[in-house]
């Protein structure tokens, strides 16, 4: 058994120490807003939060992350950080298939959490490891600046 | 109208959310649809318009007949329909119909449901007004009845019915019981462009909730009572089939339910993905390679270049190319390669599928239902309508999902069957089967010849391509495949706009190369537009001619291809110089190309670094798509379609060495990252005419655009796929 601690709640899981956090995540628990896009850390699909820190969900087994505060997507709009990030993706309509962007969006909470001012350079910077195969990209930028302003 | 049609709805789980009793009224067809999942219309039922549900909660449900896969069809639609509707956009949401070629077909497409060719808008147009204009008509008669007045004083808007001069008004909810009741109209009214009130303003995107805070339902995201996971063990060479296997080590995997052998390979099945994938890792497989393919592309490529040589199956033809050429004072000659593309959805291709006692349910980010339900109900033995598919989110496609061999989704299904159907099943592909699996866009050779003649006029345009054709062995072979010409290996050649008095388009179609081949977003004009646009800026160059004003030269006959032309050249300040920084060069490309009847231009701006390396600073966009019904998706798509292309211009590549595929993830086969993406701005040509496509057409005029661009500032024309930035170093 491994105990977790995802968005606040205590889980006991009987799974093995092996198994990625991205799995526990969505076929243990089903929550399936962390998504599997390439099982090697190169999409950034699963990224969650890791004490507050964005990691990939598929290459963390659960074993080093017992006892840990996990954030997920699912809990994204409980801090104000994560509600902004949210309401300036809907204002400017980021998302095409919106496969990826549960990852996009912990990222960019991620960046805005460290820094509530980040330029072009900062956000190419903090979402390089978040791929997006509709190429949102033009609008993630304006997005996390849209946070930016909303948050100051 | 029967009383029948008028139901609960609460009792229905899609309505599950909704507080309290809901009663409702569809459009007839609809209500058998729903309850029936796709299957018999009542006698008389209004079926062409069945896409449409008010709730007495005031909701306006939309069903979309075409899959969203990112391209913002479920906003689109309904768009149409809540213009002539008169809806609240607030209350309008939008959910998949069910599978049924009868009602949901795809009208462009015949008695066949499905999603591609960019047609989703503008198949839909005219149906989904008229759908809208019906039921704003029966909600008005029914007002007019409750009212005692005529229904020409009564106004709808947002949602409203209100009648002036009474100063009596209603919600659509508080009609809607009543206008259940009223007769499906024979005739409508359309609106006119002028009254547009949704169609060209700002509708925001109807999943843009769901897709950021985690509850869009994928079919990644499907769980069912009882349901196993799959992994499967595909073969390491296309055409290799299993000998024998050694299961032993992966039934002690904890979790390991099942092993089965089935024709596509052997399944491994858990109770979850990460058990199945360890499953599948200890899996021993033997594999008889005698009949499998084992060229490389180097191989392939030498062989098509082989092929070139010799004149292939006319494509088109126009005056007498053989006499140009020979008369030509200058010759202008170039071959260009493109390589295997795989889509790389974000979501590895999967599907879910369950065996009921007399009928099958499929989950998926569905895209051809006709054809998937026609293939699934065979090997179960089933009827057609006894195939029930649940159109899910993808997590995008570009043409990936919309698979004329419906290869996963029968896979999973064979799944089901060798399990004699005891559990569902999802079949979950790592992103390595997904990239090693084929149906990828074909490995291409060109090769053009342009004549000028002595006063420097291009006078003549030979035009060979070699390739796979993607039509064969298809449903569609025998409508889509004339003369021996699939229509999608040569579009965007065939099709070139330019007044050229003569030329000549001719193809090789190898048939010995069973590697999969598929379309991929934009299908011929992915390779078409770069060596045609590429090629005719080297033909200017011959000239002494400047691009655009060469294009538009030969575009008279084309005035929507010159207006998007001119609209991007303008934006983007055409011809006037650009500002590189020492050490640098720069360069500005344009392109324009015509597909799926929308034509796209773009002019890019370009930085090459003295290693060679390339930066795409910006891309300015023209789009004529006819009625833009949202301009805001249309510039989302075009800038989508933009970084996508740039994935296959700096570095998308599938290799084959000995037969095997050389990549399996995002390290080997690099897709574009934010910090490559250049900025977009996106113009576009106002237009009354019925709406085109937008899903691609944004997609074949980048890398050429980018090509050109490369070429004004170093003078190098680069002539493959993806560029070999090498070249450009100083």
């Amino acid at each position: 058994m491994i105990k977790l601690t995802i968005n606040g709640k205590a889980h006991q899981l009987d799974v093995a120490p092996d198994t990625p956090l991205l799995w526990a995540l969505r076929d243990t628990l089903q929550m399936t807003g962390t998504k599997y896009g390439c099982g090697q850390a190169l999409c950034g699909a699963c990224t969650v939060h890791v004490e507050g820190s964005p990691v990939r969900a598929c290459m963390t087994p659960v074993s080093s992350v017992a006892g840990r505060r996990i954030t997920t997507i699912e809990a994204v709009d409980g801090e104000r950080v994560g509600k902004a990030v949210q309401e300036a993706w809907r204002k400017l309509d980021v998302v095409q298939c919106g496969y990826c962007q549960s990852g996009q969006i912990m990222s960019a909470v991620a960046l805005l959490s460290q820094n509530r001012r980040p330029t072009d350079a900062d956000i190419d910077n903090a979402m390089s490891g978040n791929l997006c195969r509709c190429a949102t990209y033009v609008r993630i930028r304006a997005a996390i600046h849209e946070a930016a302003r909303a948050l100051a | 109208m029967k009383q029948s049609n008028i139901e609960n709805l609460s009792r229905r789980r899609f309505l599950q959310g909704s507080a309290g009793l809901t009663l409702g009224f569809c459009l007839p067809a609809m209500a058998a649809a729903a309850k029936s999942g796709g299957a018999a219309t009542p006698p008389g039922a209004f079926e062409p318009n069945a896409f449409l549900r008010i709730g007495t909660d005031n909701s306006v449900t939309v069903f979309s007949k075409h899959l969203e896969m990112g391209q913002g069809t479920y906003t689109g639609l309904a768009t149409i329909l809540a213009e002539e509707l008169d809806a609240d956009w607030q209350h309008v949401r939008v959910e998949g119909a069910a599978a049924d070629a009868k009602r949901y077909n795809n009208l462009f497409w015949g008695p066949m449901q499905g999603t591609g060719g960019s047609t989703a808008m503008a198949n839909s147009w005219e149906q989904l007004r008229k759908a809208g204009a019906t039921g704003r008509a029966m909600l008005v008669s029914a007002a007019a009845k409750r009212w005692q007045v005529g229904a020409t004083d009564i106004v709808v808007r947002d949602g409203m019915v209100s009648h002036a001069a009474s100063g009596r008004k209603a919600s659509f909810g508080e009609l809607a019981l009543a206008a259940a009741g009223e007769a499906v109209p024979g005739e409508v009214k359309l609106k006119e462009a002028k009254d547009f009130r949704l169609i060209g303003k700002q509708a925001r995107r109807r999943d843009s909730a769901a897709k950021t805070n985690g509850t869009a339902q994928f079919t990644q995201d499907v769980f069912l009572p009882g349901m196993l996971v799959a992994v499967v063990a595909h073969p390491p060479l296309f055409g290799a089939t299993v000998r024998s296997f050694d299961a032993s080590k992966t039934k002690a995997v904890k979790g390991v339910v099942d092993v089965v052998q089935i024709p596509q390979g052997v399944a491994v099945l858990a109770t979850d993905t990460w058990s199945a994938k360890k499953g599948r890792d200890a899996l021993s497989v033997s594999w008889d390679e005698s009949n499998a393919f084992k060229l490389g592309s180097d191989e392939i490529l030498a062989k098509y270049r082989e092929m070139a040589k010799q004149p292939g199956l006319i494509a088109r033809q126009n005056g007498d190319a053989d006499r140009a050429f020979a008369g030509a004072a200058k010759v202008v000659s170039a071959s260009f390669d493109f390589p295997y593309l795989a889509h790389a959805a974000m979501e590895p291709m999967n599907c879910v599928v369950r065996l009921n006692a007399d009928s099958c349910e499929v989950w998926n980010g569905e895209q051809f239902q006709t054809v998937d339900q026609g293939r699934i109900a065979a090997l179960f033995g089933l009827q057609p309508e006894q195939v029930k598919l649940n159109m899910l989110y993808a997590g995008g496609s570009f043409g990936r999902r919309a698979s004329s061999h419906s290869d996963y989704v029968l896979e999973a299904a064979h799944i089901v069957k060798a399990i004699n159907g005891r559990a569902p099943v999802k079949l979950v592909w790592l992103r390595e089967d997904d990239m090693r699996a084929g149906f990828y866009r074909p490995l291409f050779h060109h090769a053009l010849e342009a004549a000028l003649d002595g006063d420097g006029k291009l006078v003549g345009w030979r035009h060979r391509l070699v390739g796979q054709s993607i039509l064969a062995g298809t449903p569609f072979e025998s409508a889509m495949v004339k003369n021996g010409i699939d229509h999608v290996s040569v579009e965007g050649a065939s099709t070139l706009p330019y007044a050229i008095p003569n030329l000549t388009v001719d193809l090789h179609t190898p048939t010995d190369i069973p590697v999969p081949v598929l379309w991929w977003r934009s299908v011929g004009s992915s390779h078409t537009a770069y060596s045609t646009e590429v090629f005719l800026d080297q033909v200017a160059l011959a000239m002494g001619k400047d691009p655009v004003a060469l294009r538009l030269e030969l575009l008279g006959d084309h005035p929507r291809h010159a207006g998007a032309l001119r609209l991007a050249a303008e934006k983007a300040n055409w011809g006037t110089p650009l500002k590189a920084a020492p050490g640098e060069r720069r360069g500005r490309g344009v392109a324009v190309h015509e597909s799926f009847n929308s034509c796209v231009a773009h002019v890019a701006e370009v930085t090459i670094k003295k290693d060679g390396s390339i930066t795409v600073d910006r891309v300015v966009s023209g789009v004529d798509c006819g009625t833009a019904i949202n301009p805001d998706n249309i510039r989302s798509q075009v800038e989508g379609s933009v970084g996508f292309a740039l994935s296959a211009a700096l570095s998308g590549e599938i290799t084959l060495k000995g037969g095997r595929v050389e990549q399996g993830n995002f390290d080997g086969y690099p897709v574009l990252r934010i910090g490559d993406m250049p900025k977009v701005e996106v113009h576009i040509v106002p237009s009354n005419a019925a709406p085109t496509g937008i899903g691609e057409p944004g997609v074949p005029p980048v890398a050429p655009a980018v090509a050109n661009a490369i070429a004004a500032a170093t003078g190098k024309f680069l002539h493959r796929m993806p560029f070999a930035t090498g070249e450009l170093a100083v």
